[in-house]
């Protein structure tokens, strides 16, 4: 069978599992639209939770990106990991304990204000469709490079399936699908890795040959031989970054609490049983997600090393295979600027070759030699990675919609009934807008990803830490913090990336931090206001301080009979 | 609620509430509390270190040590972080587990 048959058939394979499970698992009440009826045990819901976390970006940018930024590119393995220690020790337990629907819910009830509930709403949408974007994005990708269908056809297949489990099955759909999604794609990413650790290191475990020795005889490391190749062609080291170290501290601050403040994996943890179940599912997720990326940064110098080896100073007539092959989509590609028929890669001007960071996992089989079906594992890998993430995005966006702004705001006397109604029909339009945005992506869509953990970290997450763990904020300080920190973090980042782009330089920059950044500040601003404008208003009503004394108290939690 | 039982100091919970506070002594309430920030602030400063610490701020230093063919502050940064992380939310969960059923406040009879 060829390659791309047995892509067709991976890839429809694993779609045919999607579909029977959204069908097995059809949602019957709101509750189990929400929040999976609230019954889903910690592993699986520790499972759920990765693939709902790692996107497209994580499966098929990431490694790249790492591979290029060398040491710098350590701020998305610990900003994108280490939030979940803020969300299992700061705020999981006690969502879980508030034992409602959605994110703004939480912050409507602890802030007694519609008000408050509308900003989070409005913050909650704009991260998630910014996300969104994204992901349809990345399952057109990978349909038009494996498949050979054009991006649009893409898109649309892929809005279709989306469209099948997250209408239907709602939280509970998305869930189990999820979890067949984890498995389908953390495969997909394993196999070539442990191949091309082997064939570098001869270590199949990618976490270890990281740092075992190039199997090529020389007694050098992985990371000493990269740091010598890469001097010599004039790029930094390897090992040595190039960000500020103040840079460095602020983007990573920013993406932790950004991911501990972004709705879509808030949400994850309403649906275990009991409050303890919420600390440990945590963790199962952090485990879970922490396969993939112990192994990212391993694959990023395999991939980059490898590069070097078989492509510098090779001529174009006895280039690799992968080269050629990979060379028609445009992802990679040569210019004989010196006309001497060889291929130079180097930092200066005179480097005669194009990479795109996707192709270091895209590639990855092929530069491994590895046989047809793992490369139509990887393709079916890549879209379980961006269809996942899409569900549990467009799942917090219409849940937002039909539940804080239509059932507890706009429309009170719905029945559940009709608010179910209103959760799919509201699901089902966010499906056809994200499918929008993948057809047609704004342009900026690579510039504002800083704006999705920017404003969650500047918005959301001190809202909800304060609400917690200060009894005395009130919904005035609430208010104010979370519109000080929103509009701070977006102005900074409007203005540097769109309104001066020119200026977008460490000389300019705010204590020189970067807008990838800038959410930490944001978030700082947040707090320090909300605190001051609490202190000199009133403190919150007695019911509203017998809920925070509740949901610090795990005993107790609501439950399904 | 009426049907509300008491804790055994052996840790084992039979109280049966749903929505309402459990019935537990004001004492127990305030020393649960401060219990789990305490351990909250052991564990995020141990955060703190391996990723801000280990990974950034010390990393250049750290990087003059060898550890599994690693420079030291680059291992942290791109390896040894995570696993800290890991590390960290199961302790977390596990010492939790304990100080709730001291001071009566665990969750252990709430099944599905």
């Amino acid at each position: 069978m060829t390659t791309q048959m047995l892509t067709y058939l991976f890839v429809g394979a694993s779609f045919v599992l999607y579909i029977g499970i959204a069908i097995w698992s059809r949602a019957n009440s709101t509750k189990e639209f929400y929040v999976a009826g609230g019954g889903v045990h910690p592993v699986i819901n520790g499972m759920a939770t990765a693939a709902d976390w790692m996107s497209a970006a994580s499966f098929i940018s990431m490694a790249g990106i790492i591979s290029f930024m060398g040491r710098d590119g350590a701020v998305y393995l610990m900003g994108w990991t280490g939030g979940y220690v803020l969300l299992a020790l700061l705020l999981a337990p006690y969502l879980r304990k508030f034992g409602r629907f959605t994110v703004p819910d939480f912050i409507g009830e602890r802030y007694y204000s519609k008000a408050a509930r509308i900003v989070a709403v409005v913050c909650l949408i704009f991260i998630s469709f910014t996300y969104v974007a994204g992901q349809m994005r990345g399952v057109g990708i990978v349909f038009s490079r494996f498949l050979e269908v054009d991006v649009t056809t893409g898109v649309i297949i892929g809005m279709a399936v989306v469209f099948m489990y997250a209408v239907l099955g709602g939280m509970k759909g998305i869930t189990y699908t999820q979890v067949a999604q984890y498995c389908v794609l953390i495969f997909a990413y394993m196999v070539p890795a442990v191949f091309i650790s082997i064939m570098i290191t001869d270590n199949p475990i990618p976490q270890l040959g990281f740092g075992s020795e190039v199997n090529d005889g020389s007694g050098l490391s992985v990371l000493e031989k990269l740091d010598t190749v890469l001097l010599d062609l004039g790029f930094t080291a390897y090992t040595q970054g190039s960000k500020s170290t103040i840079d460095l501290f602020a983007i990573t601050a920013a993406l932790m609490f950004g991911t501990a403040g972004l709705p879509h994996v808030l949400v994850r943890f309403f649906t275990v049983p009991k409050v303890s179940d919420a600390r440990l599912s945590a963790g199962y997720a952090l485990v879970f997600i922490a396969i993939l990326y112990t192994t990212a940064p391993a694959v990023a110098a395999f991939a980059r090393l490898n590069l070097v080896e078989t492509v510098h100073n090779t001529s174009y007539e006895q280039r690799p295979e992968w080269f050629s092959n990979w060379e028609q989509t445009g992802l990679v590609g040569w210019q004989d600027k010196n006309a001497d028929g060889i291929m130079q890669y180097s930092a200066g001007a005179q480097n005669e070759i194009k990479i795109d960071r996707d192709i270091m996992v895209l590639a990855n089989p092929e530069i491994a030699n590895l046989p047809g079906w793992v490369i139509a594992l990887v393709a079916a890998g890549g879209v379980a990675a961006a269809l996942s993430t899409a569900a549990g995005l467009l799942l917090v966006i219409s849940s937002a919609i039909s539940h804080d702004v239509l059932k507890q705001t706009l429309m009170p006397q719905i029945t559940e009934k009709q608010e179910l109604l209103y959760a799919r029909i509201a699901a089902a339009v966010a499906v056809c807008i994200a499918g929008l945005f993948g057809i047609y992506p704004p342009a900026f869509v690579a510039q504002v990803v800083a704006f999705a953990f920017g404003l969650a970290a500047a918005s959301l997450f001190p809202a909800l830490l304060l609400g917690i763990f200060y009894k005395r904020m009130n919904k005035e300080g609430a208010i104010a913090g979370m519109l000080i920190g929103l509009i701070f973090t977006f102005t900074y980042i409007v203005y540097f990336k769109f309104v001066a782009p020119e200026l977008n330089s460490g000389d300019n920059w705010l204590f020189g931090i970067s807008p990838e950044g800038i959410g930490f500040v944001g978030m700082l601003l947040n707090i320090g206001s909300a605190c001051a404008v609490s202190l000199i208003t009133g403190p919150p009503p007695a019911n509203v301080q017998d809920l925070v004394e509740n949901i610090r108290i795990p005993a107790g939690v609501a439950r399904e009979h | 609620m009426a049907d509300q039982q008491h804790t055994d100091k052996g840790g084992n919970q039979t109280t049966d509430d749903r929505q309402d506070q459990p019935s537990v002594s004001q004492e127990n309430l305030k020393g649960y509390w401060q219990a789990n920030l305490s351990l909250l602030t052991k564990l995020l400063c141990v955060w703190f270190a391996v990723s801000f610490g280990c990974g950034i701020l010390l990393a250049d230093w750290l990087d003059q040590f060898s550890f599994f063919g690693f420079r030291l502050g680059f291992w942290f940064a791109q390896q040894g972080a995570i696993y800290m992380f890991v590390v960290l939310i199961f302790t977390y969960s596990w010492r939790m587990k304990i100080i709730e059923r001291q001071f009566g406040v665990n969750d252990d009879e709430v099944t599905k």
